[in-house]
């Protein structure tokens, strides 16, 4: 009697496990203080969403233009002839032995990457606003799908740049294994200015006006008109505080050679990199519970 | 445990709005204040705080305290007035914004529906926003894929799929939007009143398939002005006022409760804050034949609706219309001014305008009633819509029909001719 009654209860117990196995998720909302988890496993269960808003994005882009797609090439393109004519020669700024325009191109292409996922990505939250009142996801994937979607325009200049090393006759060396790693690098900085601007554009709107003068600031304190050789060590590795530095001369090195081996100047880029990336996500999570109610 | 799909306890949220007061200010303090003030925010900011919040002392609680359970399966309703925190309530339940205090527990997949079309892009044909909005939905790529042939021809959009969505009609726009959201398959829906939005026919769509989601035994929270829809789709109702839950229990008694509420409130006149419409009404009463304002009619009496509203620039056809709702929110009758026997001119010159409706005597039951009221040109657009807006009562006070209390009468008082003849014929 006792063991059939024993029976009887583990087969409820049983069951109540079973259905507390199959019971649904359960989420506790309450106010949030202090320093909040990054929450990176929800971002990565909205991937789809992710990809779509990325997608989106591409889509959207160069519709309604005339040139469409053209427009990312003539950007970094005509910059890059403007350069050649007053940086390369009228000043002649040096360019570490290789034909001043492949030198600069080379450098604007991640740079036009990093400049337009600046800009979209600190508006990407205030551009939907429509949609981080209406609906909850990952606030991250937002700022995220914007600078993931630069990578379509970064492919075509890329291939413009793969043109003129043919033309140049520049055969690159197995250095060229490394540049995904660069590319990476810009891709995180992007992201950590691109989290940290987006987050504080929803509060203030002066970011709207920063951006620009920023993007253009950060340009001339970038090697892309001139080489950072022209620094001397200890200098020239802590240049690499900016990472587009360790980018730039990066994307050199991989592709054309450069005598810059990056040793020092990458690690020091990637670390600086790699804080700002960390502390814009939190930043970027601790603002995201007012983003709702002052979007 | 396991048959609770929502609880809440305790939960408020609260609204910092500006508005403090600042004293006198010299011109040294102000330019002195322009360099400090943006450091001072810069500082907050880096603190984590919410701009400028000690700039801005005034705050609302547009919920507090508020504590309720769901079971899993319910249907329960959400009324209340403008801003009595419904939407704030469904903003917290789906993680929009945060709570201030309280907290509140969900058991389930949430799906939040608290706009038609949330995300579409207008650049992206029909096709594309399904996946989108989807995605945005919370909805998985293999579930869009399975629901997707269900969602086009809920839509009616086959014809359109892969036009941009920018070139769709409204109507075919909030089709194709309702009919995403409509396929979700949440544990649990949070729906807000979208159906408020397209025609008739769109809104009974929508409203069929709201049923559905229903009886499919999810739990659903919805909140409506449309007391016929609550009544109908929901078993449980919560009513909302100034950010609490005054009375919870069986839908019919919460609504009956809501319409006492907003009829006591209405002391027979409302006067109504402008909208940046071209038109729009500014007050609206119930007068006794006398001129009286009242808010509770003798069934034997004549009374008179009065509405008085502006018109900023010429209008053609412009049509004042208003719907009389009994307690339950079920409508009774709708008219407007293009019935009337008398008023033949429709066009509206810019100014300011009275109108008053003269309803008989012995016509309406005893009872609860409210009004909603509208501008528009019809089948063009709406300049004012105003759902409830003012309630009144009919109070018996001595009609043939006392004895039944108002009990079982209809809303409508009728007298026929009835003739009787007592038949002569076989068995």
């Amino acid at each position: 009697m006792s063991i059939q009654d024993q029976t009887i209860q583990d087969n409820t117990n049983a069951k109540t496990n079973v259905v507390g196995a199959f019971d649904m998720p359960h989420i506790r909302i309450q106010p949030s203080r202090g320093w909040v988890s990054l929450r990176l496993r929800e971002v990565w269960e909205y991937r789809e969403l992710l990809y779509f808003l990325t997608w989106r994005d591409i889509k959207v882009r160069y519709k309604q233009t005339v040139l469409g797609a053209a427009w990312a090439i003539i950007q970094p393109f005509f910059t890059m002839v403007v350069f050649s004519l007053f940086f390369g020669n009228l000043a002649k700024i040096p360019s570490d032995g290789i034909p001043y325009p492949i030198f600069s191109y080379a450098a604007l292409v991640p740079w036009t990457f990093f400049a337009n996922s600046l800009t979209n990505s600190s508006n990407s939250l205030v551009q939907s606003a429509n949609l981080i009142t209406k609906i909850y996801f990952p606030r991250l994937t937002m700022p995220f799908a914007t600078v993931l979607s630069g990578i379509v325009d970064f492919v075509l200049a890329f291939a413009v740049l793969i043109a003129m090393m043919l033309f140049y006759n520049i055969t690159p060396t197995t250095n060229v294994i490394w540049l995904p790693l660069f590319l990476l690098l810009a891709l995180a900085t992007s992201l950590g200015v691109g989290l940290w601007l987006s987050a504080m554009n929803v509060q203030f709107r002066d970011v709207r006006y920063v951006v620009p003068f920023l993007t253009q600031f950060w340009m001339f304190a970038t090697p892309i008109a001139y080489p950072s050789s022209l620094l001397q060590e200890p200098w020239h590795t802590l240049y690499g505080i900016n990472p587009m530095v360790g980018v730039v001369e990066g994307f050199r090195w991989a592709l054309l050679s450069t005598n810059t081996a990056p040793g020092p100047i990458i690690l020091v880029s990637s670390l600086a990199a790699l804080v700002i990336l960390i502390s814009g996500a939190y930043y970027f999570r601790r603002m995201e519970k007012t983003f709702a109610d002052v979007v | 445990m396991s048959d609770l799909a929502i609880r809440v306890e305790n939960l408020g949220k609260e609204y910092r709005i500006g508005g403090k007061r600042e004293r006198y200010k010299a011109l040294r303090d102000t330019i002195a204040d322009s360099v400090a003030a943006p450091l001072r925010r810069i500082g907050k900011l880096l603190r984590g705080q919410a701009a400028g919040a000690a700039d801005m002392d005034e705050v609302i609680w547009s919920l507090r305290n508020v504590s309720f359970e769901v079971k899993r399966g319910d249907v329960v309703g959400v009324i209340g007035r403008n801003g009595a925190g419904k939407s704030t309530l469904l903003k917290v339940l789906s993680r929009i914004t945060e709570p201030t205090e309280g907290y509140a527990d969900i058991y389930g997949r949430v799906g939040s529906l608290l706009e038609v079309g949330t995300g579409f892009h207008p650049e992206l044909t029909g096709h594309e926003n399904i996946y989108l909005n989807g995605a945005i939905l919370g909805m998985k790529r293999g579930e869009i894929d399975r629901k997707y042939d269900e969602i086009v021809t809920f839509a009616e959009v086959e014809k359109f799929i892969d036009t941009p969505v920018k070139h769709f009609s409204s109507g075919m726009y909030l089709r194709l939007a309702f009919a995403v959201a409509a396929h979700m398959e949440p544990d649990i829906l949070l729906v807000d009143e979208v159906l408020a939005v397209g025609d008739a026919a769109f809104q009974k769509k929508c409203l069929g398939k709201m049923g559905e989601v229903a009886k499919e035994g999810r739990t659903v929270l919805f909140v409506s002005h449309n007391m016929g829809a609550i009544a109908n789709l929901c078993h449980n109702a919560l009513l909302l006022n100034d950010g609490q839950i005054t009375h919870t229990g069986p839908s019919a008694e919460v609504i009956s409760q809501y319409l006492d509420m907003i009829t006591e409130r209405d002391s027979g006149e409302v006067l109504l804050v402008r909208t940046p419409n071209d038109a729009y009404f500014t007050r609206v009463a119930i007068l006794e034949a006398t001129g009286q304002i009242t808010q509770s009619i003798e069934v034997m009496s004549d009374f008179k609706i009065h509405f008085e509203y502006e018109i900023m620039r010429p209008i053609a056809g412009l049509e004042v219309s208003f719907s009389l709702f009994d307690r339950y929110g079920s409508i009774i009758f709708y008219t407007g001014l293009s019935k009337s026997k008398t008023v033949r001119n429709l066009d509206h010159e810019p100014g300011h305008y009275i109108v008053e409706v003269h309803i008989p005597k012995n016509f309406l039951a005893p009872g609860i009633y409210s009004i909603a009221i509208a501008l528009h040109q019809p089948n063009i657009r709406f300049f004012d819509q105003r759902d409830h807006v003012i309630g009144f009562s009919v109070v018996e006070t001595g009609s043939e029909d006392y004895k039944y209390a108002g009990q079982g009468l209809g809303s409508i008082l009728v007298q026929f001719d009835w003739t009787v003849q007592k038949s002569y014929g076989k068995n």
